[in-house]
């Protein structure tokens, strides 16, 4: 059996704290070597923390960010058609050798690299409805071949893979199999005031208040198509303060909606409840039990 | 106890299969739950849940299991280290076995165990073969197989098949169940890939024939990129008899919606059968319709019409002028003529049932509907075959 300590090797840094749960999670997807999926809504910190794995575990990273277009392949290797053709046209290079043309991607540079890697998958999601299976094989066994030269790319280190997802597709079953999963539960309220506390330091104790109470209120509204996260609290707060509101002016209602909800329906649906007679929270007491244990 | 944790998690509805069982397996056997309950919590979590929509049928079944383990930890670490160590259920096994029979794939492993069904005739304890109990082969109980299906309850000495007849992998079938992804995996087939658009792929054996013709002078040709050039319609049903059908559609209706590789998309909607007017969301509000004689005017014969609906009704709405059941409607054209136009306008089109495939027949307007239309099931299977006569090579129907 293996020394437990050996695996204890991501805490925490700094700048990024992590649960307890996310902590164990990272450690047990490097012990047991394999892929560690993130998941959570947009905005909590996913993309962040896998820098912050690197740096708490004093590893180099490469990032692979997936777009729509994106194909498996990319990530391994490029072959340099273009570049080869020119130099044979204009006499530069050894165009006889083709490994000269072969370009390594994010998966390829992190195996062939001499000292381990945390590889950073981002947005999975956003990729074609097979990436991930196409990948499977790469990831498991850390080898892949390039099919012009016929060599093997092995990995000497096996990377710390970190997989975020904003689920916008379904994963196949084959890949969830194969990973440690963690999701990054948004922020409790103590956890936002110390968020907030970085972007706006100077905030009024009471108005801060206020502000959390309408915007936990929103997220609890099942009505809502999208729900504000974070990053659009700190642009709520931000114009509030330009505009000089204070935390009376926003006690019975919701000003400047429009930074927190993107969505016509969404605000629709808000009017017809201010239309309806219905009153917003004033204190946490009148929010839902998970925001007063 | 440790066991019943692994069965509470099924119960709960979490497909936890044995790889996962023994990921945690190997996280425990190397200390990474730290003796705390804590963290075997988190550690159990992050490898045995793939889905934050399974999180609390996961704390439900820990809290069942657990409950009332906290002051006695050490029973709890006793009991795994137990479970890890238990000479009789690693009995026998090398590890190259173990190694080699993990990599059984549970589909295989289901496929061997009817078979090996079929071969059993007697009962059959220890031994590495048949059903039973005690031995090493991957099915039955009590014995120890890495990726094995345990067949029965908890009682042992029990008869394999008694226990197999009742029928407890009904949920392995996958023609039944219709899950987001699976009617992803059906659309992605709805593709007629042509080139056309900006010049923006190189065109690698183009280049070479026109260096070459160029005397070696570079020549580089592009090409546009393949793109989908399906377009579909989608005409649905809405309310009444479709409301059970509400899970399985409405997912049909989101993956369509998520499918970017359409050209382009358009679902309308109607009650029972398409009249004068069409939806244009579901709640049919008349303000927002549109007439379905607009469908032939915006719409080439290219487009695709994918039809959602049960085509049960009563005879009169089908067959009769003024069929409509909405009151507020004169709708004097019949609703058979509408699909005719449909039909005779469009080049292809499929209507998709929900109902099971027996009961089709039991409507008089059902039947006269697969005149008309090729019928399929909404079921992965039948929705493969509804996308294959869509877009694939032409079938006289």
């Amino acid at each position: 059996m293996a020394d437990p300590n050996e695996f204890e090797k991501f805490g925490g840094t700094e700048g990024y704290i992590a649960s307890p749960a996310l902590v164990d999670a990272v450690n047990a997807a490097i012990a047991l070597e394999r892929p560690l999926l993130l998941k959570g809504e947009p905005g909590t910190g996913k993309t962040l923390l896998a820098e912050h794995v690197a740096e708490g575990i004093g590893l180099p990273i490469e990032r692979w960010h997936i777009k729509s277009t994106t194909k498996a392949q990319d990530g391994l290797y490029v072959y340099d058609t273009v570049q080869r053709l020119n130099d044979a046209r204009f006499g530069d290079g050894d165009v006889t050798d083709i490994r000269a043309y072969i370009r390594l991607g994010p998966v390829g540079r992190c195996f062939s690299a001499e000292d381990r890697h945390v590889l950073l998958i981002d947005e999975v999601d956003k990729a074609d409805l097979e990436f991930p299976n196409d990948l499977l094989r790469e990831l498991d066994e850390m080898r892949f071949s390039v099919v012009e030269t016929g060599d093997e790319v092995v990995a000497r280190q096996r990377p710390v893979v970190i997989i975020t997802s904003n689920n916008e597709k379904e994963l196949p079953d084959a890949f969830l199999r194969r990973c440690v999963f963690h999701f990054i539960d948004f922020p409790e309220r103590e956890l936002m005031q110390r968020i907030v506390a970085v972007h706006h330091p100077h905030l009024d104790a009471q108005l801060l208040d206020q502000v959390l109470i309408k915007f936990y209120w929103l997220r609890e509204q099942d009505e809502l198509r999208k729900k504000p996260s974070t990053s659009e609290l700190i642009d709520w707060i931000a114009v509030l303060l330009r505009s000089g509101m204070s935390a009376d002016d926003i006690e019975h209602h919701i000003p400047f909606l429009g930074a927190l909800l993107k969505n016509e329906r969404d605000t629709e649906a808000l009017d017809q409840f201010a239309e309806r007679g219905g009153t917003y929270p004033r204190e946490w007491g009148q929010l839902g039990p998970r925001y007063n244990n | 106890m440790f066991l019943d944790f692994f069965y509470a998690l099924r119960g709960e509805g979490i497909s936890v299969g044995l790889q996962e069982w023994l990921v945690l397996m190997d996280a425990l056997g190397r200390g990474l739950h730290g003796s705390s309950l804590g963290r075997f919590y988190n550690l159990s979590r992050a490898c045995l849940v793939k889905s934050e929509t399974d999180f609390d049928a996961f704390d439900r079944a820990f809290l069942r299991v657990f409950q009332g383990v906290e002051g006695s930890l050490d029973e709890l670490e006793d009991e795994i280290l137990q479970w890890l160590e238990d000479p009789k259920a690693f009995e026998g096994l090398s590890d190259e076995q173990r190694a080699q029979l993990e990599h059984l794939a549970s589909d295989e492993l289901l496929q061997r165990f009817l078979e090996t069904l079929a071969e059993q005739t007697e009962r059959h304890d220890g031994g590495g073969r048949w059903v039973g109990t005690g031995g090493h082969s991957p099915y039955g109980h009590g014995g120890e197989h890495p990726t094995g299906i345990r067949v029965g309850g908890p009682g042992r000495n029990r008869s394999a098949m008694k226990v197999a007849e009742q029928r407890r992998y009904k949920d392995y079938r996958s023609d039944q169940t219709l899950d987001l992804r699976q009617t992803k995996v059906a659309l992605r087939r709805l593709r007629n890939l042509t080139r056309s658009g900006p010049l923006s792929e190189l065109d690698l054996d183009e280049t070479v024939d026109e260096t070459c013709r160029n005397a070696g002078e570079i020549e580089l040709v592009f090409r546009p990129e393949r793109r989908n050039d399906v377009r579909l319609l989608l005409l649905m049903d809405v309310g009444g008899t479709m409301d059970p059908y509400y899970e399985p559609v409405s997912r049909l209706l989101s993956a369509l919606h998520e499918e970017r590789g359409l050209r382009e998309f358009r679902p309308y909607y109607f009650h029972n059968c398409p009249y004068d007017l069409l939806g244009t969301s579901a709640r049919l509000l008349r303000r927002e319709a549109l007439p379905t004689a607009e469908l032939f005017r915006r719409f080439d014969a290219r487009w695709k019409v994918l039809i959602v609906g049960d085509a049960a009704m009563h005879p009169a709405e089908l067959l009769q002028p003024h069929g409509n059941i909405d009151p507020r409607e004169m709708t004097e054209t019949r609703g058979l003529d509408w699909l005719r136009r449909i039909q005779d306008h469009f080049e292809r089109t499929v209507w998709v049932n929900p109902d099971d495939p027996d009961v089709w027949d039991r409507s008089q307007t059902c039947q006269v509907i697969q005149r008309l239309f090729p019928m399929f099931h909404l079921s992965p299977d039948g929705l493969a075959l509804a996308v294959q006569a869509l877009v694939g090579a032409r079938t006289p129907h």
